[in-house]
Order: structure tokens, then C-alpha cells, then sequence
């Protein structure tokens, strides 16, 4: 797989979420979709127009509606759970925990507006802990999808899991990197650029920024490669290691809190196997704050000109080769 | 197009599962026999594991007992047979209770009892789906059971299941908010295959309700929510059984039992006792409290 930075066309990854649903829900009749009063922002409203009969809106219960899900998924369902993801993840935690995770229950988690891209509603709305919290869960499936296309193809590879799966997606227009013919497979990254002198792995939309640093950095004759980790559980440990042992350093990019998410996922692996310099991209354990999506990226640093001087700074690290 | 369950006719027809009981009406002395024989091996099994929960698994012996032997459609060579009811114990900690009924209806032998809470185990402290015969879902976090017997409820009735749903709390578990989103939603979708048996015993943990963090009026309360409410002595077979008729006759609305019991039943110097709530017997304690229950058989 290859890449141009060029011009990439905008999409909301959220649509894909709810375009794929609709495809599940003709095809399986076991699909059902609930939501805590946000089927409008999480677009799953596109479901329950098509299938009323399959779809509760729960109100604003998040608690309950974990629950409820356990319980249809016992019924034989595979139902698909909405609403934001700082409430999906955060508010009914131990409902996912303890009912849904030490059950092994086939529930998938579909957290809205992940990352920054809520905005103008600031830190209380922000995803930034999801991976977090979902990714030390025995048994849970987490994926990031980078773009529209991806996350058609990640809610699809969810409901095919028998299990837990989070899946991360967000409000704010993002670039649409992929391609759909690119494959997906759970657990394996995609190279979305080859290099020899330093990895970035980017998670979610910041493909595109890593991409663009990628492309910063070759014109100054660094050569790096760009994967795009779209599960972050579980990990793609073959091709990390791979990258550190053929390009001796990383940089990960996330639009998360860098303690625990991609960067703590990668960083674990590489102590366990192969140790090796690494930078971490993302929020450095802060709350977000409004602002647009966009303006907040540049403000909190996610952005190619960071990955950039973060990889400068791996590759100095690294010493003379 | 997956295929989804079958649709059920009649009660436990037993299509799929010679051995299904089906509910009948067994003699009220039966009953209390075997009240006395379950109450025999909580109080034996939680000895055995020196910890575990005897006061709330002896207060909702009755309901339980009425249920498994006296109701319940199921099929305890099968667990998994589709026709079968669920019964849910959202109050995990009275796991001895359940495994004491499991076992005597033949879920797994008895011999199992004395491995509770043991390394290696088949019955865990609280209820795992996956390692006990039996046990529908995994429980142990107090407030979540009602909402996985309402997603029970709503996914039998989008197959039009006969199966009905039995989830058992606590009235000190009442506390939690997520019970009453779940009570808010089972009486919105109109789940009249949802019975919730309330062991309203008085005492929670850390001692009487009523002081902690009061519940009631818990009648009131329920049929507020829109459930139909039955309040009876949780003790009376007569009055259990009656009400688990009575819930299953009632249309578009779940049925909440509220039981008035008493904590520690049939142990004396358990009963209404919270420091009972989670404490092992010793040696002695045991003598004294199975003799008083041999006393009760004579009676
Ligand atoms: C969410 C949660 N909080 C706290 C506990 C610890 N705990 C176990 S039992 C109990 C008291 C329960 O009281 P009640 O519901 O009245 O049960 P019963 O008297 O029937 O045993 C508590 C606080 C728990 N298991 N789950």
C-alpha cells in the first residue's frame, strides 16, 4: 500500500459506522442497535429507521443500556451499542467490566465522537481515555479506524468477532486515506508507507498528519515508515517489533491521552521484546477544552509538524548508525 | 438471514429436551422439605469455604426454591435447552443459594458444594456464566441484573418466545440508580415476561436499610415505575406461588414481588442480624444452626 498525501476527500468516520449497521442489519437478522438518547449524533437514527423493531433507544441511561445489551446478546443477538464514547467507556465502565467482559458476552461497543472531535463542547465531551479503559479488559476486541472506509470495514469485522469489541469513531470531517480495496484484518496493522529510518504508527484519523510527516521527512532525505495501527487490541506485536528491529526507533500518534493508549500499547510491547527509542504523539495527560476540532489538534499538538520533530528527536536518539 | 430461536408453543413443550420439568404445583410439604435441605447446604457449603454470604441466601430460600422447584421450565441435563425460563440473580453474593438449587435439580453433584470458593472451582464466590452449569449470566456487581433480564425480556419477545425471565435483588441493592433505569425500561417495553422478585429482608451490609439509605415505600415506588406489584410474605410457599401465578397471567407490564423476609431465616441467631450478612459460621455455629433447622423438620 502506498499513499499520496495529495488531497484527501472529508467524511465523518461516524457515517461509516452507521452505513455499515445498515448493510449488517439486512443482512443478519440478529443485528440490533441501541442508543442513550444520541441516535442523531451517533447517526445509528439511520438504523432505526430502516429497523424500528431492532432498535431501543434507551434514553439517557447508559447503565442500563450495557445491561440491556448483555441480555440481548443471551437472546442471541448481536447487538451494537451507541452513544458517546467518554460515557460508553467511562459511565458504565463496570457494566462493561463485570456483565459484559468477564461474560465474554458478543456486545460491541460503538463509542461516538472519540478523540477531540466533539469540539465546541469541550473537555467534559472529549474522548481521550477510551482506548484506555477498553484495552486492559480480558477478552475486548479495541479498533480504531482511520477514516470513513475503515470504520465500514471495522464494524463489519466487529459483528464477524464472537466477543467484546470497542469500536472508536468520530464526529468532525476527517481525510479518507484508505482505499476499499485496502484489507482489513483484526489484529494486523497496515503499511500505509515503507521506510528504513524510523516508524511512525499513527491510530484513527492521524494517519493523515503521519502521512504528511512522512512525506516532511523524505524531502529531507529520512525515509520513514507510516503504519496505521487500526486495532489496538489485540496488538499487532509481529509488525511492531518488526519496525523496531528495521528501523530502530518509533514515534505513535494519537488522538488520546498518551498514558495507556497506542503509545502505552506499543510502548509495552517494545520493552517486553525490543527495546528501542520511541516518542509518543497525543495528549499529554490533559483535559481538552473547546475549540475546533482542528484549532484543538494544532493546540495540543497533533499535528505532522510534531510527528515530524518528534521523529528528529527518535532518530538523534538512535545515535550514529 | 441467521436463524433465531424457535418458537416455542405451550409452556417447556419439551421439543428439544426430553428431561424439561415443567413447571407444576408440587405439595407445599415438598417444598418446605426441600427449603430445609437447601437451607442445610448454604449453611454447609459457606462453612466448608469459611466465607460467603449466609443471611440474604437464607431470606430468599423460599422465592428461590418456589422458583426452581415449583415454576421454573428448564431442564437441568440441558441448561442451554432454548425452551427454558431464566432466572437471573442480580444479588450475586447469594451465590450459595443458587448453587444449593442448582445442584439439588441436578445441574451438577452435590459434591461440588464443598469446592466453593476454592482455586480451581466450578462455583466461584459470585456467579460465573461460564464455569457454573446453570448460571445464565455472570454477577457480582451490584444494580446491573435487571438490566440484563430486560435485554433477556425484549430479545424473547422480538422472537416471540414463551420463555419467561425471573431476576432476584436485593433491597439494600435497590439503592443502586441503574436498578430503577432498568425498572423504567422494562415497564417501556411493555416486558410482561419479566418477574422481579425483591428479597425485601430489611438489613443490607452495613445494617438495616432503613438507617443506611431508605427504599421505601417500595410498593409505591415499583408501581410508579409501571410495573404490577404483588407484596407478600416471602416466607409463605402459598403466597411465592401464588404471586409467580399471578405475574405470569398479567399482560404489558413486568411484574415486580416485593417479599417481605427476614434475614438469616430459620438460623435464630442470624436472623436480622447484618453481621450475618457475609461471615462464615465456625464449628460450633454450624452444629447449633443445623440442629435448630432438624428442629424445624420435626416440627
Ligand atoms: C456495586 C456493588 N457495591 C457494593 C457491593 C458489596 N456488597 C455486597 S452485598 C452488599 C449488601 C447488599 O444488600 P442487599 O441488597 O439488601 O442484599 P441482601 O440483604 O439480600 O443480602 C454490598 C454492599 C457489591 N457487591 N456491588
Amino acid at each position: 500500500m502506498s499513499a499520496s498525501v495529495a488531497r484527501f476527500e472529508m467524511k465523518p468516520t461516524r457515517f461509516g459506522y452507521s452505513e455499515a449497521l445498515l448493510a449488517l442489519g439486512r443482512e443478519d437478522d440478529r443485528i440490533v442497535v441501541l442508543d442513550a438518547d444520541l441516535a442523531k449524533s451517533t447517526t445509528t437514527e439511520r438504523f432505526k429507521e430502516r429497523f424500528p423493531g431492532r432498535f431501543f433507544d434507551m434514553g439517557i441511561a447508559e447503565q442500563n443500556m450495557l445491561g440491556m445489551a448483555a441480555g440481548l446478546s443471551l437472546a442471541g443477538f448481536v447487538p451494537f451499542v451507541s452513544t458517546y464514547g467518554v460515557f460508553l467507556s467511562g459511565r458504565a465502565w463496570d457494566q462493561i467490566r463485570t456483565t459484559i467482559s468477564y461474560g465474554g458476552l458478543n456486545v460491541k461497543l460503538g463509542g461516538a465522537h472519540g478523540g477531540l472531535s466533539v469540539g465546541p463542547d469541550g473537555a467534559t465531551h472529549q474522548a481521550l481515555e477510551e482506548i484506555t479503559l477498553t484495552r486492559v479488559l480480558p477478552g475486548m476486541t479495541v479498533l480504531v479506524p482511520a477514516d470513513y472506509q475503515e470504520t465500514i470495514k471495522a464494524t463489519r469485522a466487529a459483528a464477524a468477532v464472537k466477543g467484546p469489541v470497542y469500536i472508536r469513531f468520530g464526529r468532525a470531517p476527517v481525510p479518507m486515506v484508505t482505499r476499499p480495496e485496502d484489507p482489513f484484518m483484526i489484529g494486523k496493522a497496515n503499511t500505509y508507507r515503507e521506510g528504513g529510518d524510523i516508524t511512525i504508527i499513527s491510530t484513527g484519523a492521524m494517519l493523515a498528519p503521519a502521512l504528511r510527516a512522512a512525506d516532511n521527512l523524505a524531502s529531507r532525505g529520512i525515509q520513514a515508515r507510516v503504519l496505521n495501527m487500526h486495532t489496538i487490541k489485540p496488538l499487532d506485536v509481529d509488525a511492531v517489533v518488526r519496525a523496531a528491529k528495521e528501523t530502530g526507533g518509533l514515534v505513535t500518534v494519537e488522538e488520546h491521552q498518551i498514558n495507556g493508549g497506542l503509545g502505552g500499547a506499543v510502548a509495552e510491547c517494545l520493552v517486553e521484546n525490543f527495546p528501542a527509542p520511541m516518542e509518543r504523539v497525543g495528549i499529554r495527560d490533559t483535559f481538552g477544552e473547546s475549540g475546533e476540532p482542528d484549532e484543538l489538534q494544532e493546540s495540543y499538538g497533533l499535528t505532522a509538524e510534531e510527528i515530524e520533530a518528534a521523529a528528529r528527536r527518535v532518530i538523534e536518539r538512535k545515535g550514529p548508525r | 438471514m441467521k436463524p433465531l430461536r424457535m418458537k416455542i408453543t405451550g409452556s417447556g413443550n419439551g421439543i428439544e429436551s426430553k428431561n424439561a420439568v415443567e413447571g407444576s404445583s408440587p405439595a407445599i410439604p415438598e417444598l418446605e422439605k426441600t427449603a430445609r435441605k437447601i437451607r442445610r447446604l448454604i449453611l454447609t457449603m459457606i462453612h466448608a469455604a469459611g466465607s460467603g454470604h449466609p443471611g440474604g441466601s437464607l431470606s430468599a430460600c423460599e422465592l428461590a426454591v418456589a422458583l426452581y422447584f415449583g415454576v421454573l421450565r428448564h431442564d437441568p441435563r440441558n441448561p442451554s435447552w432454548e425452551g427454558r425460563d431464566y432466572v437471573l440473580f442480580s444479588k450475586g453474593h447469594v451465590a450459595p443459594l443458587q448453587y444449593a438449587c442448582l445442584a439439588h435439580a441436578g445441574y451438577f453433584d452435590e459434591s461440588h458444594l464443598k469446592t466453593l470458593r476454592k482455586l480451581g472451582s466450578i462455583l466461584q464466590g459470585h456467579p460465573n456464566m461460564h464455569k457454573t452449569p446453570g448460571v445464565e449470566v455472570s454477577s457480582g456487581s451490584l444494580g446491573q441484573g435487571l438490566s440484563v433480564a430486560c435485554g433477556l425480556g425484549a430479545g424473547l419477545k422480538i422472537q416471540k418466545a414463551q420463555n419467561r425471565v425471573y431476576c432476584i435483588l436485593g433491597d439494600g441493592e435497590l439503592q443502586e440508580g441503574q436498578v430503577w433505569e432498568a425498572a423504567m425500561s422494562a415497564a417501556h417495553f411493555k416486558l410482561d415476561n419479566l418477574c422481579a422478585m425483591v428479597d425485601a429482608n430489611g438489613v443490607q451490609l452495613d445494617g438495616p436499610v432503613a438507617d443506611i439509605m431508605g427504599v421505601e415505600p417500595l410498593v409505591d415506588k415499583w408501581r410508579a415505575f409501571g410495573w404490577h406489584v404483588i407484596e407478600i410474605d416471602g416466607h409463605d410457599f402459598n403466597r411465592i406461588l401464588a404471586a409467580y401465578g399471578e405475574a405470569e397471567k398479567t399482560a404489558g407490564k413486568p411484574t415486580a414481588i416485593i417479599a417481605r423476609t427476614v434475614k438469616g431465616k430459620g438460623v435464630s441467631f442470624m436472623e436480622n442480624r447484618a453481621e450475618w450478612h457475609g461471615k462464615a459460621p465456625n464449628d460450633e455455629e454450624l452444629r447449633a444452626a443445623l440442629a435448630e433447622l432438624e428442629g424445624g423438620a420435626a416440627r
